[in-house]
């Protein structure tokens, strides 16, 4: 192991890949759930919070793996707590700062990314193990996962609860029966219930794509 | 070193603590003034859209400037009024409301906007109160009669999405135009009621379905907030 290893080694890849499959945190870990719920119904919340998460994970990550031997370990889990809130707080200012409109939609959410147990659960199984650089690749891949999850979802909430994406009309005004038309937004879609719905088409889809996931 | 000793476990939260608070610290006074930025054009926003300006802010490029632009073309005066009802002077735009409805009513100092439309006159009062899971406010603008609303816009810190969160939504907000907050001289604000409890009137809108509690707190702050500029309705009634 003393030999450096390629940041695009086979297993630095799989590390960034596996969570998009094998090991979901959302899908095949059932984690993130609360702010999967909340952040998703339109598109351009749900991007910007897995982005947040994403810069969250890897950076506490790294950060947790760098300093993995000097942690004591009767306040390991307050180190990294403290790590991640001061990342949620940097995170959450630069929203403030840059995108004030997105920040307002994700409102308390910002915060609670604190609480999103991927975070603690990367750092916890992963990065107290492994050095900085697998640590960060790991946290980011997750992170992305999640995100990736939550573009999902808001897709189809956003398109059917609103008929819009990012904001743009994609069902017509005309067909709308307020304008002599068909169709009616699905109501159900802007509400949380929708998204733990969606969650879980995805979570069938996924594993009747991928035979491993399905328990004996 | 040994890890696990008292002295080193302190010492390393003690130092992790100070490094910490330095990043944070550092960040926040760096990244200040844009958000403050945000917050002041925000308010800018919501007052202009109190009197149904700056309906184009999303097809500008340029928020910003175009919102400055709207607002120095409409926003003719802003001026503090004491609890006499007689102008004074101050800096209205940023008066922090929240503090001066702290404060005995006679030792408040409240703001209001004037907004020139064409030659038409709106005042614009800031309103603000206490919603179902935390703060509420918002604009309402009078024409200068002081009693026919004009127009009106409301926030929310966290009221539930979908239900109480509607009163940010046009469709509530619209209502508002036209209402009267006097009845036959007695001063009654605004009235939200539950759908169908009430007859339909010129001095009430219809709450939100199933987010009657949001719907009342709406309520209860007009009457609030509009009660403590009674003498300044008065007053300028009397020179019209």
């Amino acid at each position: 192991m003393s030999q450096k290893e390629p940041l695009f080694s086979e297993k630095n890849i799989k590390l960034f890949t596996d969570p998009f499959n094998n090991s979901n945190p959302v899908t095949v870990l059932v984690l993130g759930i609360c702010s999967a719920l909340a952040v998703t119904v339109k598109l351009q919340p749900a991007i910007v919070m897995g982005l947040s998460v994403t810069v969250v994970t890897g950076f506490a990550s790294y950060i947790i793996s760098l300093l993995r031997n000097t942690i004591p370990n009767r306040i390991r889990i307050i180190v990294q707590l403290v790590v991640v809130a001061s990342l949620v707080i940097l995170v959450d200012q630069i929203l403030k700062a840059y995108v004030y409109e997105v920040s307002k939609q994700l409102s308390v959410f910002v915060g609670l990314i604190i609480t999103n147990c991927i975070i603690m659960g990367r750092i916890e199984a992963f990065a107290l193990g492994n050095k900085p650089l697998p640590s960060l690749i790991d946290g980011l891949g997750n992170g992305a996962a999640y995100g990736m999850i939550l573009v999902i979802v808001a897709f189809f909430r956003e398109l059917l609860g609103s008929g819009t994406l990012f904001g743009f009309r994609i069902v017509p005004e005309s067909f709308y029966v307020k304008a002599g038309g068909f169709y009616e937004n699905n109501g159900m879609m802007v509400l949380p219930p929708a998204a733990l719905i969606l969650l879980g088409v995805i979570i069938w889809v996924h594993r009747s794509i991928n035979k491993k996931l399905v328990e004996k | 070193m040994n890890r696990d000793s008292n002295v080193y476990t302190v010492l390393y939260a003690a130092v992790l603590v100070v490094i910490i608070a330095a990043v944070l610290a550092v960040a926040s006074g760096a990244l200040k003034t844009p958000q403050e930025r945000n917050r002041e054009i925000e308010k800018k926003m919501n007052i202009l859209t109190s009197v149904g300006k700056a309906a184009n802010v999303d097809n500008e490029d340029d928020k910003n400037a175009y919102v400055e632009n709207e607002y120095a073309k409409y926003i003719v005066e802003a001026f503090l009024v004491n609890a006499n009802g007689i102008k004074t002077d101050g800096d209205a735009f940023n008066v922090d409301l929240k503090a001066e409805l702290k404060k005995p009513e006679k030792e408040r100092l409240l703001p209001v906007f004037v907004c020139n439309n064409n030659g038409n006159r709106q005042y614009i009062f800031p309103v603000r109160g206490a919603g179902l899971w935390g703060a509420i406010w918002g604009y309402i603008s009078l024409n200068d009669d002081f009693n026919t609303v004009y127009g009106a816009v409301f926030d929310h810190a966290g009221e539930t999405p979908g239900l109480g969160a509607e009163i940010a939504g046009a469709e509530f907000q619209k209502q508002f135009s036209g209402k009267k907050i006097y009845r036959n001289g007695k001063f009654v604000a605004v009235d939200v009621i539950k759908n169908g409890s009430a007859t339909p009137d010129d001095y009430n809108v219809d709450g939100i379905t199933g987010g009657t509690l949001t719907s009342k707190a709406v309520g209860k702050m007009l009457l609030d907030c509009l009660s403590n500029y009674k003498k300044f309705f008065d007053v300028q009634k009397q020179n019209n």
